[in-house]
């Protein structure tokens, strides 16, 4: 007996998604090694099942750690995907929610609102971001232990209607794993994502003004590396989304230059005017006004 | 007497999976299924009790089999039916409502006869089982 694992995948299309997902992200190349990783397993264990060597479903339930905007919801989606074109979920939708949508205000409020998000999710993916807010453990009359009963319940009887992603700062999820075994056990899959450096930062926001349709001058470009080179040294540092932040804030000053122009002298404003942001557009930003640290803060400080 | 009625009454019980294929069906027509239950199944008895409320933005007939399940547990010799509604613009209405399940033992109807004047007849049918209390009805029966 035997079983062609290339058939496997060109059947289930994974290639495809994996080359999407190499093309569309900067960077991560931990995160993209692990993602390969599962879904060899994934296509593995889908042809022991057709020879018969394998009868349960994998566990397939992932924890997904790492500062914000490193792209753990972009791979969750992504990672919806490989499991719908693999078989392991049958509709392949990504229900993303927070501790606001498990948990209710008042007895008896919870599991219904639990249950409500769970019954959504499955044929699908759950994606929790901050897992770790379900659990509080200074108040012990806390509603977030009845959410987390439900959801272990569910992760571990319906194996088949959903797979449950966790999400969050890697050491806030490392304490929550810690304090709750029952999802650590349960969990077969734990990826780590870390920050961007400076240059895949700028490569990310060089893509971020293609999709925009902008351009960027060489000065401009040249400004917006030193944007970059500050902005990391700053409390608040979000990765690719401060990134995308600066961008669009660039795009209301170059907007409210456009204007101002055209209102004090008038006339036509071409095409190429409309597309380009100046370095004057991205300098204004307060970041080339504070002081730059010697100390460089701890990038995965909370806030 | 076995009862039928909505759809799919003129076929035997459906399976699970074959409850399952015409959930997705449903969620597939973008409508929203719920549960309903009653142990006084009269035609025209259209007031059954709700299992939880209607599901609004499902994707897959899991979720709701799941909440088949739950009813059928809390309610082991009840009937249960799952609706589909179609809220569409100009429809909002039922599409589709088909039991899931039924008691085990169905006594079936009494034909009552009430003379009025005239000697004229009204007819009107009455299930033995309603004699008894709800809640009572088909359990009492099948424990005997």
């Amino acid at each position: 007996m035997s079983v062609d694992l290339q058939a496997l995948l060109r059947d289930a299309k994974v290639t495809e998604v994996l080359e999407k997902l190499d093309r569309e992200l900067v960077g991560l190349a931990p995160v993209k090694a692990r993602i390969r990783e599962t879904a060899a397993f994934l296509v593995v264990s889908r042809a022991r099942a057709q020879l018969g060597l394998e009868a349960a479903t994998p566990n397939l339930h992932m924890s997904f750690t790492g500062n914000p905007g490193t792209g753990k919801t972009t791979v969750a989606l992504r990672m919806a995907d490989i499991l719908h074109r693999l078989g392991y979920v049958r509709k392949g939708h990504l229900v993303s929610v927070t501790r606001d949508d498990l948990v209710g205000q008042y007895i008896g409020h919870t599991a219904p609102k639990t249950k409500e998000i769970l019954k959504k999710a499955m044929g699908g993916v759950l994606f929790i971001d901050e897992a770790y807010y379900l659990y509080r453990p200074e108040n012990e009359r806390d509603y977030g232990q009845e959410s987390i009963e439900i959801l272990l319940q569910v992760m571990e009887n319906h194996r088949d209607d959903l797979v449950v992603i966790l999400a969050g700062y890697k050491d806030r999820m490392d304490t929550f794993f810690r304090s709750n075994p029952g999802f650590s056990s349960r969990i077969a899959h734990h990826i780590d994502f870390p920050d961007y450096s400076e240059p895949e930062l700028m490569s990310i926001a060089q893509l971020m003004v293609e999709r925009m349709n902008y351009r960027l001058d060489t000065e401009a470009q040249a400004a917006l590396r030193e944007y970059i080179e500050r902005r990391v040294q700053q409390p608040h540092f979000a990765n690719a989304r401060s990134i995308r932040n600066a961008l669009d804030r660039a795009r209301l000053r170059q907007a409210s230059r456009l204007f101002d122009r055209a209102l004090e002298h008038g006339g036509a404003t071409g095409v190429d005017e409309l597309q380009s942001l100046s370095a004057s557009d991205i300098r204004a930003s307060r970041v080339f006004h504070a002081p730059v640290t010697d100390t460089k803060p701890e990038r995965h400080a909370h806030h | 007497m076995r009862i039928t009625q909505g759809t799919f009454s003129f076929l035997p019980d459906l399976t699970d999976d074959e409850i399952k294929a015409q959930i997705d069906y449903a969620l597939g027509k973008g409508w929203a299924c719920s549960i309903e239950f009653t142990d006084d199944p009269h035609p025209r008895n259209t007031y059954w009790d709700m299992w939880g409320m209607p599901m609004f933005d499902m994707k897959d007939a899991s979720a709701v089999m799941m909440e088949v399940t739950a009813c059928r547990k809390a309610k082991p010799d009840q009937y249960i039916k799952v609706n589909a509604f179609d809220n569409s613009r100009g429809i909002e209405s039922m599409a589709m409502s088909f039991l899931v399940q039924r008691p085990a033992e169905e006594p079936g109807y009494r034909l009552q006869r009430q003379e009025t004047r005239d000697r004229q007849l009204r007819y009107t049918t009455e299930s033995y089982a309603t004699a008894r209390p709800s809640g009572a009805r088909y359990r009492a029966s099948s424990a005997e």
